[in-house]
């Protein structure tokens, strides 16, 4: 990124009139006013996680830690962050592992199939996750759905899907995996596209095996878009809304009350905005945390990659 | 490489292994569109031989109001883009060409918004929003959706500017060319594709958003996603008209989509992975 800024825009803006200096900061302005005055009451909320604030009463006075104690000590809180923690890691999981071998197996097999499967497989990660819920109800439906056909042809009948606690993490994942799984190969593919030619052609004249040359060179060089697709399907997936909202509303039960839908149902549903704003704090922390170790994780990836090209 | 019996296995496998997954994320699109295109009494019977009939798409986009929320997407997500382009772009341009103090953080503050859990800043907004009577309107909904266009924007468009090499900047600039020349007649043409590729993934992420106008938006204003859920509730022998809705909410990202292949990537990852 450094060697971009070669040139005259190098001078050492100490020297310039402030005009030419504050010049930068004028231009970002307007982008940095239009997202800080969303992100305000971002900050207002940590201020009414300490309240009693309700959309009911006029008024609203400072309650200290009740909230964030009420939550702490409640079984509502540990269950929705155990869902959420599990719906993140194995949609995720799932995800970078199938979408590393969908995107190995289409790299290697360079036929008809392959080239128009690249276009094709784009499309699930273009619906709306709302809408995709929608088109697996469609499938998984008992009455109507396809799914359900097949099962019987195997002698498995009314299998519940959504409306048993059993199974209905395994569907929302399932439909998560159904949406997100093209980010990954797109990445993996990407990344396998710009892989240097001379290590491998070095590794063919030792005579390694496919398995040797994939875990001591394909995957290395790989590993910062791995990070990359870790990072972003993570962070999305450990709040995911819409998916759950639209396939069940959280039910069957707290099945699936995550720390988002408990966090907009004690919101909205039933108006209790001090207690609602802890909730999604908590998750607020753990996405950051969890960021931040990614990115670190990836730049010494990169570095490493970068030694493996030379 | 010999290509032996065993070779030809080793293929013949992968192939199907690939096909296997191609019809887990294709078929139920393929459903689908299946049955908008049948008749409620044919819904049931899970062939693939009948009389395709267009009665669902009549009903839901002439005798219900979808073309209604279809043109509320349209306003929210065009408006979010465009915004997000005229304040997006140029401070694009000045994290990618200008050294200032703390630039690096200034793009990490942006890009962390794409982080934020959505909820989190719904929930204060909707109370804001409500005071400044900007609840369930075209312009507080444009506004919320900046959040997701405009990261991705400015992190993309700051790629493009920077691919671009300053000598040539600098030699328009000796030539006396005035800056305005410089960035649009020279610059903007240059990082065009980047440019509207992103602009239109932008738009697709706006257009498939949920939860902001789940909850900023009730009646005035009520974008598909939003309005497909209303088909939810209903019994099913309704599935023609939800089948219906969904297509159609897909089809305008999907077409987007095709177009902008060679930059996908690119803005997926926020410019992180140049592909």
């Amino acid at each position: 990124m450094g060697n971009n800024n070669l040139g005259i825009k190098k001078v050492d803006l100490n020297k310039v009139p402030f005009k030419v200096r504050v010049r930068p900061y004028l231009i970002v302005a307007p982008s940095l006013i239009i997202t800080i005055g969303i992100m305000v009451p971002f900050v207002m909320a940590i201020w009414f996680s300490f309240t009693n604030y309700s959309f009911q009463f006029p008024t609203h006075r400072f309650v200290g830690l009740d909230n964030w104690v009420n939550m702490l000590t409640s079984r509502e809180f540990w269950n929705a962050l155990k869902i959420s923690l599990l719906y993140g890691l194995f949609s995720t999981a799932i995800e970078i592992l199938l979408g590393l071998g969908i995107a190995l197996l289409l790299n290697s097999l360079n036929n008809w199939l392959s080239k128009v499967l690249r276009v094709l497989l784009v499309f699930p990660l273009m619906v709306a996750p709302v809408t995709a819920t929608i088109v697996w109800q469609l499938m998984l439906n008992s009455s109507v759905g396809i799914v359900e056909k097949l099962f019987n042809l195997f002698g498995l009948y009314n299998f519940p899907w959504a409306a048993s606690p059993d199974t209905a993490l395994m569907t929302v994942i399932m439909i998560d995996v159904w949406i997100n799984t093209s980010f990954v190969i797109l990445l993996v593919l990407a990344g396998l596209q710009s892989l240097p030619k001379s290590p491998f052609e070095s590794a063919k004249i030792d005579g390694g095996s496919a398995w040797f040359n994939f875990k001591n060179l394909t995957l290395p060089m790989l590993k910062p878009s791995l990070y990359i697709a870790l990072l972003f399907r993570l962070m999305a997936a450990l709040q995911e809304y819409a998916v759950i909202f639209a396939l069940t509303k959280g039910g069957p039960g707290d099945t699936l009350m995550s720390l988002s839908l408990t966090s907009y149902q004690k919101g909205f549903t039933f108006q209790k905005f001090g207690s609602a704003i802890p909730y999604i704090l908590v998750l607020w922390l753990i996405i950051n945390v969890l960021a931040k170790w990614i990115v670190k994780r990836q730049r010494i990836a990169q570095k490493q990659a970068s030694g493996l090209e030379g | 490489m010999m290509n032996t019996s065993k070779q030809r296995v080793l293929t013949a496998l992968m192939n199907i292994l690939l096909l296997i997954y191609a019809v887990f994320a294709l078929f139920p699109l393929l459903w689908m569109v299946m049955i908008s295109f049948k008749a409620d009494t044919e819904v049931f019977t899970t062939t693939f031989i009948f009389n395709p009939t267009l009665a669902n798409y009549k009903e839901v986009l002439f005798r219900s109001n979808y073309a209604r929320y279809i043109i509320d997407s349209l306003i929210v997500s065009g408006g979010a883009v465009l915004v997000s382009v005229v304040v997006g772009v140029p401070a694009a341009y000045a994290l990618a060409r200008y050294n200032f103090p703390r630039k690096e953080e200034l793009a990490f503050q942006i890009l962390s918004f794409k982080f934020a859990p959505e909820i989190l800043v719904v929930l204060p907004l909707f109370m804001l929003y409500q005071k400044m009577g900007l609840y369930d309107s075209y312009i507080g909904l444009i506004w919320v959706y900046q959040l997701i266009s405009l990261p991705l924007l400015i992190w993309v468009v700051r790629g493009y500017f920077e691919d671009i090499s300053v000598e040539i900047e600098y030699a328009a600039q000796v030539d006396g060319y005035p800056w305005y020349q410089i960035f649009f007649k020279m610059l903007i043409p240059l990082i065009k594709p980047g440019l509207v590729s992103s602009a239109l993934l932008a738009f697709i992420f706006a257009w498939n958003s949920f939860t902001f106008p789940l909850i900023l938006a009730s009646s005035k204003v009520y974008p598909v996603t939003v309005a497909i859920t209303k088909y939810l509730g209903t019994d099913t022998a309704r599935y023609g008209n939800l089948a219906v809705a969904a297509t159609v909410s897909a089809l305008p990202a999907i077409i987007f989509a095709l177009f902008i292949q060679k930059h996908l990537v690119r803005g997926l990852s926020f410019g992180a992975v140049k592909g």
